[in-house]
């Protein structure tokens, strides 16, 4: 079985995704379920941290196309952060940085969400 | 250093077609891979493509059936690494599914037809044999070097 999980923080009103090990096809359902309940409580300043995020594979692509319209209709974002280079290919590949600000590091992108 | 035999047939995988199989089918695509001494970069490629193809036959071939049987064969020689993905499930042309818009699929919500994409673009060579009523075939290879 894959082995996936996520944790949420919060930093004042930005919410934290850190994603930890294989993100596929069937482990996408968790991180819906985190965006789904984030949404539910009007938290809409997202960060997707992937540090310690080994894979991803479509599934795990889809999940960010599934909620970033609603997140943006509601003045908010969903920034990407800490991509290793392999993950951030597959990202690349599919032309993923033209619809997503990705950024090194929590701080780059918390900094981002308080300037607008 | 290595020597390469003519032809490695590595077994098979025969996995039902549920996601939680994915990550076995990942890990006996990365041990025979690594056999085959393809670098870990490549590998990672291979492994993406693989999935890509087998999370396609669960979702639309079984339709998310978890009874549906995927076997997995993979042969390799010193220039080439193939694998072999055969389902009994509902066929389908690949040649309708288009090449992503991303945009497009940001205003329509859409997430599909992305790892289609992914495959063609990790691999070399992407053949597609649907048997309609029979097996359905998906070809995946990649070159390789023994150097």
């Amino acid at each position: 079985m894959a082995d996936f999980s996520t944790s949420v923080k919060e930093k004042g009103d930005i919410s934290i995704i850190n994603l930890k090990g294989y993100l596929d096809a069937h482990t996408a359902p968790t991180l819906e379920n985190n965006f789904t309940q984030l949404i539910g409580e009007n938290k809409f300043k997202i960060i997707v941290n992937f540090e310690d995020l080994a894979y991803i594979s479509s599934a795990g692509l889809g999940v960010f196309m599934a909620y970033i319209e609603n997140i943006r209709d509601n003045q908010g974002d969903i920034k990407l952060t800490n991509m290793s280079n392999k993950v951030f290919n597959i990202f690349d590949l599919l032309g993923f940085p033209l619809l997503y600000e990705i950024y090194k590091n929590e701080d780059e992108a918390i900094r981002k969400f308080s300037g607008s | 250093m290595l020597s390469f035999p003519n032809k490695n047939t590595n077994g098979e995988l025969k996995v039902k077609s549920k996601t939680e199989n994915l990550s076995e089918i990942r890990d006996f695509v990365s041990s025979n891979a690594t056999k085959a001494g393809i670098s870990s970069a490549i590998i990672d490629n291979i492994i993406l493509a693989v999935d890509e193809a087998c999370t396609n036959i669960i979702k639309h071939a079984y339709k998310l059936s978890p009874n549906g049987e995927i076997i997995i064969k993979i042969d390799y020689d010193a220039d080439k690494f193939t694998i072999s993905i055969i389902d009994y499930g509902k066929s389908f042309d690949p040649n309708l599914v288009p090449r992503p818009d991303l945009q497009k699929y940001y205003r329509e919500h859409r997430v599909g037809g992305l790892g289609m994409y992914l495959m063609k673009s990790l691999m070399d060579d992407v053949k597609y044999t649907s048997i309609p009523g029979k097996y359905n075939l998906v070809l995946l290879s990649k070159n390789i070097r023994s150097g």
